[in-house]
C-alpha cells in the first residue's frame, strides 16, 4: 500500500466556531426550541439504570401546564401551604436580589450577582434535603441560604463587608458560608467545587453515615476538568450525591453552545459515566422539587449520584460588572419559553384556589418591607464604603489554625 | 524499635495514625491492593479494608479534589500522588483550595489533608519524574510543605502532617527511600539498616512542624539544605575539610527562621543548596531571609547551589545533579572571601 501524500486537491480545513441563534439587534424567537408537555416525562423508579432512563437526559421534566395546573407522574408531591412557602422563598429572593443590586449601584458595595428568573432551582432544591446535608453552591445559589432560616442581615453584612461580616470582610460580595445551614464557603474559582461535593459525599459514605451532597455548577463550567473529575469519582465510588448544572443559557458573554458542543445536552454528559441524568425545568418550581426528590431519596438510599440538569434562563447580567446588552438582544429574556418561575408558581396557587392576587401582592410587599428592614440594621454595622470595617489586624487571623511566626513578624511590620 | 527503609517508616507512619483516629484514610493511584508503585501503601488495604485504603483514577484534582471535600466533613485523608511531578492538575485545589477555605470561611470549614508525593531526581527519572516543585507550595499561604530526609525524620513528620488541622504537602525525596545519597552514584549504595537513622520505633510519634534540625555542628559556615541534599551537603563538608554547620530545614513553611538566623549569626558564611531549579527556587526566598536577618553578621557574599533551569536532563542527570563537587566548591570560594 503506498502512503498518503498531500494532494492539490485536498480541501482547506476551517475551524467551527458556534455563535448564538441571536445577537443585538435580532428577534429573538424561540419557536423552534421544543418544550415538552407538562405531565409527558415518565417517573422512574430511585434504583434505576442510566441507560434505561435516556429520554430524561434530553426532554424537559415539567409539572405546571399552561393553566397552572400540576400534571403527570412528577406532580403532587407539595402541599398548598409548602408551595406557599416556597413563592415566598422565591419573593424573598427576588426581593432581596433587587436591594443589594440597588446598593452597589449606590457605591455601598463593590459587586453583587442576582438571580433573577432563576429562584425556582434553589429554593424549590432546598427543600428536598435534610438538615445536615452539604450543598457546594456556585454564587447563584442565595435562594439555598434564603430558604432556610440563615439570617438575611448577616447575608448583607458579609455584602458591605462590613463590622459585622461574619467572614471579617476576607471574601468578595456573595461569597456565603454556613456549615449549619449546609452551604459550603463559595469559591469565587470555578468548578472546584463541584468535586468536592463528590469527596465529601464518599466521606459520608465511608463512615457510614446518612447524610448527602449537592454539587453545583453551570452550564459555562461544566467544560472545566473539574467537572469530569466529580462525574468520574461521583460513578466510580457511587458516591451519595446530587450533581447540579444550572443551564441558564448564559457565561457572561458567551453562549452555552461553546460549553456544551456537539451534545444535545449537558444532561447526557452523565450518560457516558453511567450516572442517571435529568434534565428539568428550572422556572418550574414543582417540577425542580420533584426531580430534586428523586436524585435525593435515591442517594440517600445508597444508589448513588443522580446529575440534574436545570433548564433555565440568566434573565440579569452576570454580575454588576456585566452589560448584557453589549452581546444579546434586550428582549431575549422575555422570548424565553419558560416564563417566569414566580409568576408560574404564584398562577398555580391562584387555579389551586389557594391564593389570589391580591394576597400575592400583599405577600410581597411584606417581603419587601422585610428586606428593606434587614437592609437597615445591617448598614448600621456599616458598609464597605463608608465602613466601619473588621480590624486590619484580623487580616492576618485564620491562614493557619496557629499563626507561624513570619506571619507574626508581617503582622509586626504591618503596625496594625 | 526497628531499622527501617524510608518506604517502611512511611508506611508505618500511616499505619499507626490509621490505628489511631478512623477518620484517616489513603487513596490514589496504585495505592490499594498494589500498595503504591513505592510500596509506601502495601498491607494499609489488607489492614484496613478497601473504604479506608483504596485506588483512584489517573486524575490528581479529582484525588485533591474530593480529598478536600472529605476532610472538610471531618475526615483526615492523606493522599499520594504517584510522582511529584503530577501534581499540576490538582494544584488549582492545593492553591486556590485547600489553601483558603479556613480562611475564607473563617474556621467554619477547614482541610485537615495530607498530599503526599514522591519528589526529585537521582534515579534516571527524566523530566517527568524528577522534578523538585516545593517552592510552588513554599508560595501559597494557608499550606505547609515538608520534606523529611531520613526514616525516622519521615515518619514523625508523617504523623504530625495528618494530625494537623491545616493542609500539609509532603514530599518524599525518592533517592532517600532505600538509604542515604551524598551523590556519589558512583559508589556503592548504603541501605538505611546501615544509618543510625534508620532506626525507627514501632510505635506513635511525632516531629513537630516547623522546626528544623542542626544535622551536623560546625563553626565556619552554615549549609541550608532538606531532602536529599542533606548527605551531599555532609559528603562535600568532609571532602573539603570546611567546618560546615548543616542545618535541615524538613519544613520548608512554616521555616524556623530562629534557627537558620542564629547559625549564620554564629558562623557569618552561608552555603543554599536544593536540587530544584534555581530561578526562583526556595534557596532565594532563604537567601533573602538571611540577608533581612543576619547581613551585618556576614563576611562573604551567601552562594546557593542547585538544579538549574533547565528541564531533568535524562541522560545527563549527574552534571544536573548539583553533587558534593559542586557544594564542595561552593564551600571554599565562601571560605577564601574576605
Amino acid at each position: 500500500m503506498s502512503p498518503d501524500k498531500p494532494t492539490s486537491d485536498d480541501q482547506a480545513l476551517s475551524l467551527y466556531v458556534p455563535e448564538p441563534e441571536f445577537r443585538p439587534g435580532d428577534t429573538p424567537d424561540f419557536s423552534d426550541v421544543p418544550i415538552p408537555k407538562a405531565g409527558a416525562a415518565p417517573r422512574p423508579e430511585i434504583d434505576v439504570e442510566a441507560g434505561d432512563i435516556r429520554d430524561l437526559a434530553y426532554t424537559i421534566i415539567r409539572v405546571l401546564n399552561r393553566d397552572g395546573k400540576a400534571v403527570g407522574p412528577w406532580a403532587d408531591l407539595l402541599s398548598d401551604d409548602q408551595l406557599k412557602v416556597g413563592l415566598e422563598d422565591m419573593l424573598r429572593v427576588r426581593a432581596f436580589d433587587a436591594r443589594m443590586l440597588m446598593a452597589q449601584r449606590q457605591g455601598k458595595t463593590s459587586f453583587y450577582m442576582q438571580a433573577l428568573g432563576e429562584e425556582a432551582i434553589a429554593c424549590a432544591f432546598q427543600k428536598a434535603l435534610r438538615p445536615g446535608d452539604m450543598n457546594f453552591p456556585t454564587y447563584r445559589q442565595q435562594g439555598l441560604l434564603l430558604s432556610t432560616d440563615y439570617p438575611v442581615v448577616d447575608m448583607m453584612n458579609q455584602i458591605y463587608s462590613n463590622a459585622a461580616d461574619p467572614l471579617k470582610g476576607r471574601q468578595l460580595p456573595i461569597m456565603y458560608t454556613s456549615k449549619e445551614n449546609g452551604f459550603f464557603t463559595i469559591s469565587g474559582n470555578l468548578a472546584t467545587q463541584f468535586i468536592q461535593g463528590v469527596g465529601w459525599a464518599m466521606a459520608s459514605a465511608i463512615k457510614g453515615d446518612t447524610k448527602i451532597a449537592a454539587s453545583w455548577i453551570g452550564d459555562g463550567s461544566t467544560a472545566e476538568s473539574d467537572f469530569h473529575s466529580a462525574l468520574v469519582f461521583a460513578s466510580t465510588y457511587r458516591a451519595p450525591v446530587v450533581l447540579n448544572i444550572v443551564n441558564n443559557q448564559w457565561a457572561i458573554s458567551t453562549f452555552q453552545g461553546i460549553a456544551r458542543g456537539k451534545a444535545a445536552t449537558f444532561a447526557s454528559r452523565g450518560l457516558g459515566f453511567g450516572i442517571p441524568a435529568l434534565r428539568v425545568d428550572g422556572n418550574d418550581y414543582l417540577a425542580v422539587y420533584a426531580v430534586s426528590k428523586w436524585a435525593v431519596e435515591r442517594a440517600r438510599a445508597g444508589h448513588g449520584p443522580t446529575l440534574i440538569e436545570h433548564v433555565t434562563y440568566r434573565v440579569g447580567g452576570h454580575s454588576t460588572s456585566d452589560d448584557p446588552s453589549a452581546y444579546r438582544p434586550k428582549e431575549e429574556s422575555n422570548a424565553w419559553p419558560l416564563g417566569d418561575p414566580i409568576e408560574r408558581l404564584k398562577n398555580h396557587l391562584i387555579a389551586n384556589g389557594v391564593w389570589s392576587p391580591a394576597q400575592h401582592v400583599q405577600a410581597r410587599e411584606r417581603i419587601e418591607i422585610e428586606i428593606a428592614e434587614a437592609q437597615k440594621l445591617a448598614e448600621k454595622n456599616g458598609t464597605l464604603h463608608d465602613g466601619p470595617h473588621s480590624t486590619p489586624a484580623s487580616m492576618f487571623d485564620d491562614v493557619y489554625k496557629d499563626m507561624p511566626l513570619h506571619l507574626r513578624r508581617q503582622r509586626q511590620e504591618a503596625g496594625v | 524499635m526497628a531499622r527501617m527503609t524510608m518506604i517502611q517508616s512511611i508506611r508505618s507512619g500511616m499505619e499507626n495514625a490509621m490505628e489511631r483516629d478512623d477518620n484517616v484514610i489513603v487513596f490514589g493511584e496504585d495505592v490499594g491492593f498494589f500498595g503504591g508503585v513505592f510500596r509506601c501503601t502495601q498491607g494499609l488495604q489488607e489492614k484496613f479494608g478497601p473504604q479506608r485504603c483504596f485506588d483512584s483514577p489517573i486524575n490528581e484534582s479529582g484525588i485533591i479534589g474530593a480529598a478536600v471535600g472529605m476532610a472538610a466533613y471531618g475526615l483526615r485523608p492523606c493522599v499520594e500522588i504517584q510522582f511529584a511531578d503530577y501534581v499540576y492538575p490538582g494544584y488549582d485545589q492545593i492553591a486556590s483550595e485547600a489553601s483558603r477555605i479556613r480562611y475564607r470561611s473563617k474556621n467554619d470549614f477547614t482541610v485537615p489533608m495530607v498530599v503526599r508525593m514522591p519528589t526529585g531526581g537521582g534515579i534516571f527519572g527524566g523530566q517527568t519524574h524528577s522534578q523538585s516543585p516545593e517552592a510552588l507550595f513554599a508560595h501559597i499561604s494557608g499550606i505547609k510543605t515538608v520534606i523529611p530526609s531520613n526514616p525516622y525524620d519521615a515518619k514523625g513528620l508523617l504523623i504530625a502532617a495528618i494530625e494537623d488541622d491545616d493542609p500539609v504537602m509532603f514530599l518524599e525525596p525518592k533517592r532517600l527511600y532505600n538509604g542515604p545519597f551524598d551523590g556519589h552514584h558512583d559508589r556503592p549504595v548504603t541501605p538505611w539498616s546501615k544509618h543510625e537513622l534508620g532506626e525507627v520505633p514501632d510505635d506513635h510519634y511525632t516531629v513537630p512542624l516547623g522546626k528544623a534540625a542542626i544535622q551536623r555542628e560546625g563553626a565556619d559556615v552554615t549549609i541550608l539544605a532538606y531532602g536529599t541534599m542533606v548527605y551531599v551537603a555532609e559528603a562535600a563538608a568532609q571532602e573539603t575539610g570546611v567546618d560546615a554547620e548543616i542545618i535541615d530545614l524538613r519544613t520548608i513553611l512554616p521555616l524556623d527562621m530562629e534557627t537558620i538566623e542564629a547559625s549564620v549569626r554564629k558562623t557569618g558564611r552561608c552555603v543554599i543548596v536544593h536540587e530544584a531549579t534555581k530561578t526562583c527556587g526556595f534557596g532565594a526566598e532563604l537567601m533573602s531571609i538571611v540577608m533581612e536577618a543576619c547581613f551585618y553578621h556576614l563576611e562573604a557574599p551567601i552562594i546557593r547551589v542547585t538544579g538549574y533551569d533547565t528541564p531533568y536532563p535524562h541522560a545527563h542527570e549527574w552534571e544536573y545533579f548539583p553533587g558534593p563537587k559542586r557544594v564542595g566548591d561552593a564551600l571554599r570560594k565562601v571560605m577564601e572571601a574576605a
